[in-house]
């Protein structure tokens, strides 16, 4: 990611003769110091991709180890303990330092100001500090995972996690202070939607990447402190023997599942509704289209956030909760599906009557489509209580949150590195590999999780390290799946380096797009608009009258 | 049909009333899922062809729905799902609800291993023995962290929570051998933590109790005995008697009827209490282990807040013992009817 002096001249398109004066953000300022204390959100945004990515590789080497220990019943790589330690380390590094985080931190901080025309977020400090919260917390969740080791899940189930032996403590106080970073993060959102918007842009006139990342904000600002607390009360439990939780003290187990729950369903909001936004980019953008029903997805955004904060006692079907509970619980689960539904039909809407450009984000589209519809439908099926209480905790459960949060939002991630790899780098990569590695990696996904569907089916119990032998067919299918997305991951990590370094010049907008961040230089200079602020006369996502169809600076 | 859709969804065996439910529905929401998407999916292949892009700068039409358009948008899903919902809400309240007529067996969870307890002798570790199609009321406690007990064959599954206890019901269809495994992560042998549910026909199941009724009887030197013309030995309801004299609970509670400091035990179970906050509370296994751990959480009108806390001082099998000795002193029910008579309240 250092940026290389060919980057410099190839980075802007020839015909730009504001480069000169105006150098794109990459360059401006070269130092290492530069980069570690600047306050440029792109360059915040970026630092933030470098180490998300480092923490998807560190957590996918975990679930590549967890594959193929359960590639054969009883040991085959590990014993029992590293195993229970694998897993939890798998879910905790891809929850809290890929997926939360993934696409608001890179992908929101790079492109919300360039959507509403603003030069910065609200606090550019807070900014900067919500990536060193984050990092500090990273390397203390981290160093306690490796010294110690935490084998209770990413759930932290107690009594088994005031109980066990294992270091807890510095993994949750890690996990508490990466919440802080969320929390900045998602105020500065918050309040740079509401006072940074550029001449022009109404509430209403938001791209809807922007409105997705707001609802994501909310829930992030709203739900993040309770597991704050919650970990708090953990920590002193394990520390000093408090009694919440524990019932040999008088405590309630079951408390702790609601509290958790109550932040960790939303949670899977945070990270599946940035990628829903994306998409609504992705697809407009390539069928050339205004969106179908702009506002029926702006409001289902909000309804989502609103509605998924009821949601949380679905976790809880055979916990001994009352059936009553179950079925409240149940229903307002519907409801969330009911939103995404909305969703799905105005994507699939906004292709009619459009013009399909079949590029890789694309196809990253299909693949999501795919993985939202069975993913959320498996899901209504787990709301479905009397279902539940055979799926519960079982490898089908494993199956929907891969499809669903895992699924969904690596296809958007992919997605939206690919669509704005050339504004953010400048840069173009190629459009064959982007393809066949797009191909792949739906592919992988599919074989490495409809088997745990079955498994789910068949009986299997999550969290298993042994089996009883039934099971391993489907299990040896799944293992065969995750090398292949393991390649499909590969592939991409070549060719985006290669093109990082060596790829054609890309131009203002390779897509004629009408997204408002298009409108700035590929890569933006430092302040993302040269001369005064731009206006936005249009709605997004535009592509209406043949005049206006022309987009201004087309390569 | 529904045997070549098992197989294809790798479902196991359907070996309860439950299962069989749970297996219809399975099937209705998996084939609607699959039409519903089917149609999504063509609609987006078809179109992703019939508008592909013909000119880089292509303009397109200003579409957007109609609100009956987003109307059929939500309701149809919404219809679809809230029906779902109803059926399975529906056979969740059946399952929790155990028919009066159940029998009893005490599950508890521990590290790594299930013990099973029956009411009327016997006791077991990872073998359960319950007779076909007759409802069996599981009453799943657990004796340190939270452990699931799950039987893929009957689709049913209840934590086991520490210091609770939680119910569910089966009704076997079919003899045989099924597995129990445990679905809450429990630590080190969690996978380990295997048992199995041996269904008897109802001739064998009597003769298995017997059996070990036999072997009890053995125990005590009492091989001559014919056991058919014994009473039952209620050997938790025994232990339970013991248990509530060393333990010191008959100094306060009588068992002949008398208020003394405490409420007498007789006639407890199944009765409704008025509690000193006015409100009303119905006797259950909930109720009675509450009581034991945390005496001051529903005092019943008209006694002081006396009573020690057992917590820690009694083990799971033995509070269930004790449990079972009081639901002993009540007159019994007079049993009518089959299996499918008045209901069990859900356990609080
Ligand atoms: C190559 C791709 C992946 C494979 C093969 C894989 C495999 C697995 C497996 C087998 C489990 C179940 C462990 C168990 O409960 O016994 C698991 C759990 C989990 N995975 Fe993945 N995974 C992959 C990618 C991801 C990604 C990309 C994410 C998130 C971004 C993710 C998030 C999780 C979470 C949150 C859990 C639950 C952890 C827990 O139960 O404590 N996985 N994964
Ligand atoms: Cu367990």
């Amino acid at each position: 990611m250092t940026p290389s002096s060919s980057l410099d001249t190839a980075g802007a398109a020839p015909h730009d003769e504001h480069h000169d004066h105006h150098p794109s953000y990459l360059v401006d300022g070269t130092t290492i110091k530069s980069w570690l204390l600047t306050v440029d959100h792109k360059r915040i945004g970026l630092m933030f991709l470098f180490w998300v990515l480092l923490f998807f590789l560190v957590g996918g080497i975990f679930a590549l180890l967890i594959r193929v220990e359960l590639l054969t019943p009883g040991p085959t790589i590990m014993d029992a303990m590293t195993y229970n330690r694998t897993f939890t380390l798998h879910g905790l590094v891809m929850i809290f330092l890929f997926m939360i985080p993934a696409i608001p931190a890179v992908f929101g901080n790079f492109m919300l100001p360039l959507m509403l025309g603003a030069k910065d977020v609200a606090f550019p400090r807070l900014n900067l500090a919500s990536l060193y919260i984050y990092l500090a917390g990273a390397v203390l969740a981290l160093w306690g995972m490796l010294n110690g080791g935490l084998d209770t899940g990413w759930t932290f189930y107690t009594p088994y996690s005031t109980h066990t032996t294992t270091t807890v403590a510095p993994v949750l106080f890690g996990a508490f202070i990466i919440g802080f970073s969320s929390i900045a993060t998602g105020i500065n959102f918050i309040v740079t939607c509401h006072t940074m918007r550029a001449p022009g842009i109404t509430w209403f006139k938001m791209p809807l990447f922007v409105w997705a990342i707001y609802a994501t904000s909310c829930i992030q600002v709203l739900a993040t402190p309770v597991i704050g607390l919650l970990l708090v009360l953990v920590t002193v439990e394990n520390l000093f023997s408090f009694g919440m939780f524990d019932p040999a003290r008088g405590g309630d187990p079951v408390l702790f599942q609601h509290l958790f729950w109550f932040y960790s369903h939303p949670a899977v909001y945070i990270m599946v509704l940035p990628a829903f936004g994306v998409m609504s980019e992705i697809v407009s953008t390539y069928s050339r289209k205004n969106l179908f029903g702009y506002r029926a997805v702006a409001y289902s955004s909000l309804g989502i956030a609103f509605v998924g904060f009821f949601a949380w006692g679905h976790h809880m079907f055979v916990s001994g909760q009352s059936t009553f509970d179950a079925g409240v619980f149940g229903v307002l689960t519907m409801l969330v599906g009911v939103f995404t539904a909305i969703k799905v039909f105005n994507w699939v809407g906004t292709v009619y009557k459009g013009a399909v450009d079949f590029k890789t984000p694309f196809a990253y589209f299909c693949g999501f489509l795919f993985f939202t519809v069975f993913g959320g439908m498996t899901g209504i099926a787990l709301g479905t209580v009397s279902l539940d209480v055979a799926w519960h905790d079982t490898y089908f459960v494993v199956a929907h949150f891969h499809f669903i949060m895992v699924g969904a939002t690596i296809m958007a991630f992919l997605a939206a590195l690919h669509y704005w790899f050339p504004k953010m780098f400048g840069r173009t990569y190629h459009e064959g590999w982007g393809l066949v590695s797009a191909a792949l990696i739906i592919l992988g996904f599919n074989a490495t999780f409809i088997p745990q569907f079955l498994l789910g089916n068949n009986g299997m119990p999550r969290r298993y390290y042994d089996y009883p032998e039934r099971f391993q067919a489907l299990n040896v299918a799944s293992t065969a799946g995750a090398t292949l997305l393991a390649f499909g991951f590969i592939i991409i990590a070549m060719y985006l380096a290669y093109a990082l370094v060596y790829g054609k010049a890309a131009g203002k907008n390779p897509w004629r797009s009408k997204g408002y961040e298009w409108v700035s230089e590929s890569p933006p200079p430092t302040h993302n608009f040269v001369g005064p602020q731009p206006t936005f006369p249009e709605e997004p996502h535009f592509y209406v009258d043949p005049k206006k169809a022309e987009v201004p600076d087309a390569v | 049909m529904s045997e070549l859709l098992n197989n294809l969804l790798f479902l196991p065996e359907s070996a309860s009333t439950f299962a069989e439910r749970v297996d219809l529905l399975h099937h209705f929401v998996v084939g609607t899922t699959m039409v519903m998407s089917a149609g999504v999916g063509l609609a987006a292949l078809f179109m992703f062809f019939r508008y592909r892009r013909r000119l880089p700068a292509q303009a397109t039409e200003y579409v957007v729905p109609t609100l009956k358009t987003e109307f059929l948008f939500v309701s149809v899903p919404l219809v679809f799902f809230l029906a779902w919902f109803g059926i399975g809400f529906r056979d969740f309240t059946w399952v929790t609800t155990p028919p009066k007529d159940a029998m009893d067996v005490y599950v508890m969870g521990k590290q790594w291993m299930w013990k099973f307890s029956y009411p009327e002798g016997p006791n077991g570790v990872n073998v359960m023995h319950v007779p076909a199609n007759r409802p069996v009321r599981l009453l799943i406690t657990s004796r340190d962290v939270l452990h699931s007990f799950y039987v893929p064959a009957f689709r049913i599954k209840m934590d086991a929570l520490p210091g609770r206890y939680t119910q569910i019901w089966f009704e076997a269809t079919k003899p045989g051998t099924y597995q129990v495994l445990c679905t809450e992560y429990c630590g080190l042998s969690h996978s380990k933590m295997l048992a199995e549910v041996v269904v008897l026909p109802e001739e064998e199941y009597e003769d298995w109790i017997k059996e070990q009724r036999r072997g009890r009887l053995q125990d005590r030197q009492d091989a001559l005995a014919d056991t058919s013309l014994v009473p039952p030995v209620a050997r938790m309801v025994e232990q339970g008697q013991i248990l509530a004299g060393t333990q010191g609970c008959l100094k306060c509670h009588s068992v002949d009827g008398s208020a003394h400091i405490g409420p007498t035990f007789l006639g407890m179970y199944d009765r409704v209490e008025k509690l000193d906050d006015g409100q009303d509370i119905r006797v259950d296994e909930a109720y009675i282990t509450q009581s034991m751990m945390d005496p001051g959480a529903h005092l019943v009108a008209g006694y002081q807040n006396v009573m020690p806390t057992y917590q820690g001082k009694l083990q799971g099998p033995e509070t269930a013992a004790i449990v079972e000795y009081i639901k002993s002193l009540r007159t019994p029910n007079v049993r009518e009817g089959a299996s499918e008579g008045p209901a069990y309240d859900p356990i609080q």
